[in-house]
């Protein structure tokens, strides 16, 4: 039987209890799931859709490496993420992400820890669209510096 | 031969979500002037992140023939 893929991107609509599935085990006590939906409004705009387009096989490795990275620093923790790519509508998920470990405070610190790092280093972009056009996310045209325009702050 | 791919924005600029370079041993800071040279547009090419065969890669890191070049524009994923 195959392993299950604990870091996954996917056109398939995303279900958050088998995400959980991939983490529970005996020795957890605490289990942290983030949920990334589609939000309608975004400073003051009204989004009808989103298209999320991805570099898969760079996203996939750098999900794996945001997992790796927490299981190392969170003790015991186990992590799964999964994000969604192609068009979504409002209230879509876009991302899961599962974190469990023996107490609490490290699944809520490694949940926060990976969705920050997936903002910062994942190839994944969202292109919102309005009814009067429709732009890529991420300000992709300013000559600014890279550090300086992850650290902007994002939707979500 | 050298493949170079774009995404987002810089796949809209470009027109085109990949070319090729003809080239045996180059780096990454050769692979951007070329990509400026073909596409005059893409003024990113010159600024975001480079992955060469799926990792970040710095400027004098080396690409050869059979490596994937990315350009990755800022990301929004989440």
């Amino acid at each position: 039987m195959e392993k299950k893929r604990n870091y996954i991107v996917t056109t398939d609509v995303l279900d958050p209890a088998e995400w959980i599935e991939h983490v529970i085990r005996p020795e957890a006590g605490a289990i942290n799931t983030f949920i990334g939906t589609v939000r309608e409004l975004t400073k003051g705009k009204r989004t009808l859709s989103l298209t999320y387009e991805a570099y898969v096989p760079m996203a996939e490795k750098k999900l794996a490496q945001i997992g790796a990275e927490i299981e190392e620093h969170y003790e015991g923790s186990r992590v799964a993420i999964a994000h969604r790519i192609g068009r979504l509508d409002i209230s879509d998920i876009a991302v899961v992400i599962a974190v469990s470990s023996p107490h609490r405070d490290e699944s809520y610190q490694g949940s926060r820890c990976a969705i920050e790092r997936i903002k910062e280093i994942v190839p994944i972009w969202k292109k919102e669209h309005w009814d009067d056009g429709s732009e890529w996310i991420g300000d992709q045209l300013e000559k600014v510096s890279y550090a300086d325009k992850v650290k902007k702050e994002e939707e979500q | 031969m050298i493949k170079v791919l774009f995404f987002a924005g810089m796949q809209e600029a470009a027109g085109t979500s990949e070319m090729t370079w003809d080239r045996e041993t180059v780096t990454v800071e050769e692979v951007r002037k070329h990509v400026q040279e073909v596409y005059p547009q893409l003024v990113q090419a010159g600024v975001v992140p480079v992955a060469v065969n799926e990792e970040f890669a710095g400027e004098e890191d080396p690409v050869q023939a059979g490596d994937t070049v990315a350009f990755i524009p800022p990301v929004s994923g989440g």
